[in-house]
């Protein structure tokens, strides 16, 4: 080993202490890194950040709806599916018009056209997407995994409003249509067979 | 004025018999490979990061004569010389390879070396009279760390990487193209290589701090520092703040695609944009990384040139760590377009634009210190101005940039790619010269030749003014970022640009053919060849300073307070 300059033995405590200090400073950075995944989960599900919806009880729906003006919003639907995914997924409606804080009740059609049983798992979100923290979902199909016979065609409801808060937020002018999409994805399954790869 | 090296008693320690056993060195292998001398660690990571820089700037001209016509020429051959297919995909495929390892070896293995590894260790121990560094075998790992990474992302050019050879991402990695949009080992290998030389960067920040906080000579208070030491402590901080962020990330990438994580994956109910707000939580930070230590570096020449104390030296360093805390805050800057709400991006157009203000104390104070100077236009003073100069164009159109609403305009445009060469690759590039020149003669013992110097200085600035400031124009007329084919409409001002590469890359000869000069038959280097303007410690040792150096560590007074020039008292 190369020399060293010699340090006294109350200097290289004083220098272990300053250094571990540090070298534990960028650890709970490296902590606060992996805790960032479940506080932005919080953080967009508090906000409606990214378009992301929220989740009403039928209590809160019931005083949503007493505070409705009669104003109406179109809502489009959107259905997709993730490249891996087979099935067909549509709206069963492309708009609808609804009464700001009222309940209205949307469907979407899931087919399995394939000869195999598949789980899918839907994501969703809405565009404008400071709308989403209007967005209420009261029963959703995209609340759990669904799974689908081969062959099965299978009608998919969701249950939201729109909250009347919105008429009240500036952000919200002009705002004329929200439009909901989902994509379903197709969840892991739980014996995943090797994909067969052409070699 | 306070001369020098009166009241410091450093020169005791070489001039008589205490010289041999400070100078004593080890043998080649010990004292090369095994290292734990801060001079020699930092003149290995010079060594590197000029290797580093030439790789880097090698794989530029690949894509600024790839650029100079519209039309694919050139890809498809470097694919097949890269063992890939003989397809258009694959030849694109390339053209992604090349950004991403111009970008990760420009950043990671040229700049921060040269900053933070090389001129820190050279420079920070000798200005505070330290002998070392605090955890000298540490310095050691941090140097190797940062090697292996290099090694790492160069043998990421020859797996498989999804379309064709190499890690073919951008240096941001964002996910989904680097997870399910890039199969094969290449980007695992290029994540590698950043937890490498992000872990030798952590432990070089341990060290940095431990050294400026605990081994100051005696009276060398925090407030009496030299601003270049100032520049690296709070660049120490931006360091272990930001990477463990950044390594975080990546190893979220890299068990999304290994281990079937779906951290950034929304079939999972993960966000791809969570990706983006962790890379550019440590990105933003990593801006300052590159830029402060040239800050500090250029703070120094001016003042040493001008033959002045630094204007406002207290306003000075804590302009740094005002541009440090508030660059942690603004990270969203750079993802105005992935669906922030007005609010949100009001909130980061404003505070984006707060940093201009730290920055400007700095330019005034930079020319205030010129002002009424006797300027001497050294290499390094010349080559400091124009960092001045380009540094300010390139704020310029940050603070244009800064405006979500322009920004949504000029996203990922060339605009953008003009605005930050022209702060790193103007801004740090020139400072990082600048302290080359000053420097060198005190590393290595030899004068440069100055009219050497000034040819590549002018040379250079022709050189990179004519390939960046076109991809203004560019970016204005719409030209995307990260694309080996345009438009006829775009041809003009690329060719113009590629010409720049050719000035650049000639004006290198001049920075090679004078560092040979310099060592081969350049005059021997006084301990102060800049005369009384140079005021910090380094210049009371020889040039080149003895292998163990302050092993009787100097005491500062208040009658030499050497950064702020005021004439001695009584």
């Amino acid at each position: 080993m190369a020399t060293m300059p010699p340090v006294s033995q109350h200097a290289a405590r004083r220098n272990l202490r300053v250094g571990l200090l540090a070298f534990a400073g960028a650890l709970a950075m490296l902590g606060l890194g992996y805790a960032s995944v479940p506080l932005y989960r919080l953080f967009c599900q508090a906000t409606g950040f990214g378009g992301t919806t929220m989740t009403a009880t039928e209590n809160e729906a019931a005083s949503a709806a007493r505070l409705a003006t009669g104003q109406t919003i179109s809502i489009r639907f959107d259905a997709t599916t993730a490249g891996d995914m087979p099935w067909t997924f549509r709206p069963s409606q492309a708009t609808d018009t609804i009464t700001i804080g009222e309940r209205d009740i949307a469907t979407f059609v899931a087919r399995n056209g394939t000869s195999r049983p598949i789980t899918g798992m839907a994501t969703y979100n809405v565009t404008p997407e400071k709308a989403g923290k209007y967005f209420n979902k009261i029963q959703c199909f995209c609340f759990t995994q669904q799974t689908l016979q081969p062959g099965q065609e299978v009608t998919m409801p969701v249950l939201y409003y729109v909250d009347p808060a919105m008429l009240d937020d500036p952000n919200m002018r002009g705002v004329e249509q929200i439009t909901l999409s989902y994509t379903f994805h197709r969840a892991a399954d739980p014996v995943k067979p090797a994909p067969a790869r052409a070699n | 004025m306070a001369t020098t090296a009166e009241g410091f008693d450093v020169h005791s320690d070489h001039s008589h018999d205490a010289h041999d056993h400070a100078d004593h060195k080890p043998g080649f292998f010990v004292r090369w490979f095994m290292s734990t001398n801060h001079k020699d660690i930092g003149t290995m990571y010079l060594i590197f990061a000029v290797i580093a820089g030439i790789v880097g700037g090698a794989i530029s001209g690949i894509m600024r004569v790839e650029l100079a016509e519209p039309g694919i020429q050139y890809l498809g051959w470097w694919a097949r010389a890269m063992g890939g297919a003989d397809d258009i995909n694959t030849a694109l495929h390339m053209w992604n390879v090349f950004i991403t390892a111009h970008g990760l070896i420009m950043v990671f293995f040229m700049v921060m070396p040269a900053m933070i590894g090389g001129f820190g260790n050279w420079f920070v121990p000798l200005m505070i009279g330290a002998p070392d560094m605090a955890f000298p075998r540490m310095n050691n790992v941090s140097f190797w760390l940062t090697v292996a990474g290099f090694f790492s992302l160069l043998f990421s050019l020859f797996v498989p990487g999804g379309s064709g050879p190499g890690a073919g991402t951008g240096w941001t990695v964002y996910a989904p193209l680097s997870t399910s949009g890039s199969v094969g080992p290449a980007v695992d290998f290029a994540i590698f290589s950043l937890h490498l030389a992000g872990a030798g960067s952590i432990l070089g920040a341990t060290n940095f701090i431990t050294t400026i906080f605990n081994m100051r000579a005696p009276g060398m208070t925090l407030h009496k520092m030299p601003l270049f030491v100032w520049s690296v402590l709070v660049t120490a901080f931006l360091l272990l703040l930001a990477l463990p962020v950044l390594a975080a990330a990546i190893t979220m990438l890299l068990t999304d695609r290994n281990f079937g994580t779906t951290f950034f994956d929304p079939a999972g109910g993960g966000d791809p944009v969570l990706y983006q707000h962790l890379f550019w939580f440590f990105g933003h930070p990593e801006v300052y990384i590159m830029i402060l230590p040239g800050f500090g570096m250029i703070s120094q020449i001016v003042a040493t040139f001008s033959r002045k104390p630094v204007f406002g030296y207290l306003g000075m360093a804590y302009a740094m760590v005002a541009i440090g805390v508030v660059g942690f805050i603004v990270w969203a800057h750079h993802m105005y377009t992935v669906g922030l709400d007005v609010n949100t991006k009001m909130y980061f157009t404003a505070a984006t634009m707060v940093i201009a203000v730290p920055t400007g104390v700095k330019i005034f104070s930079w020319i205030a210190t010129m002002w009424g100077g006797s300027i001497s236009f050294k290499s390094p003073m010349v080559w400091s101005m124009g960092f001045i100069f380009l540094f300010t164009v390139g704020g310029v159109t940050g603070v244009v940039l800064a405006n979500g609403g322009i920004d949504d305009n000029l996203h990922d445009t060339y605009y953008v790619v003009a605005h930050f060469h022209y702060v790193l690759s103007m801004g740090a590039v020139f400072s990082l010269f600048a302290g080359f020149y000053y420097w060198f003669p005190k590393m290595s013992g030899r004068m440069h030749s100055e009219l050497l110097s000034h040819l590549h200085f002018w040379t250079f600035f022709i050189g990179v003014n004519v390939i960046f400031f076109p991809q203004h124009f560019l970016g204005m007329q719409g030209m995307p970022r990260r694309y080996p084919d345009y438009p006829e409409a775009f041809t003009f001002w690329h060719e113009v640009s590629t010409y720049g590469y050719y000035i650049m890359a000639g004006s290198m000869i001049f920075f090679f053919v004078n560092i040979a000069y310099a060592l081969m038959a350049g005059k021997k280097a006084a301990a102060n060849p800049w005369g009384e303007g140079a005021t910090t410690l380094e210049w009371t040792l020889p040039s080149p300073p003895p292998y163990h150096q302050f092993e009787t560590l100097p005491v500062i007074t208040d009658a030499h307070d050497y950064h702020d020039h005021r004439p001695a008292t009584a």
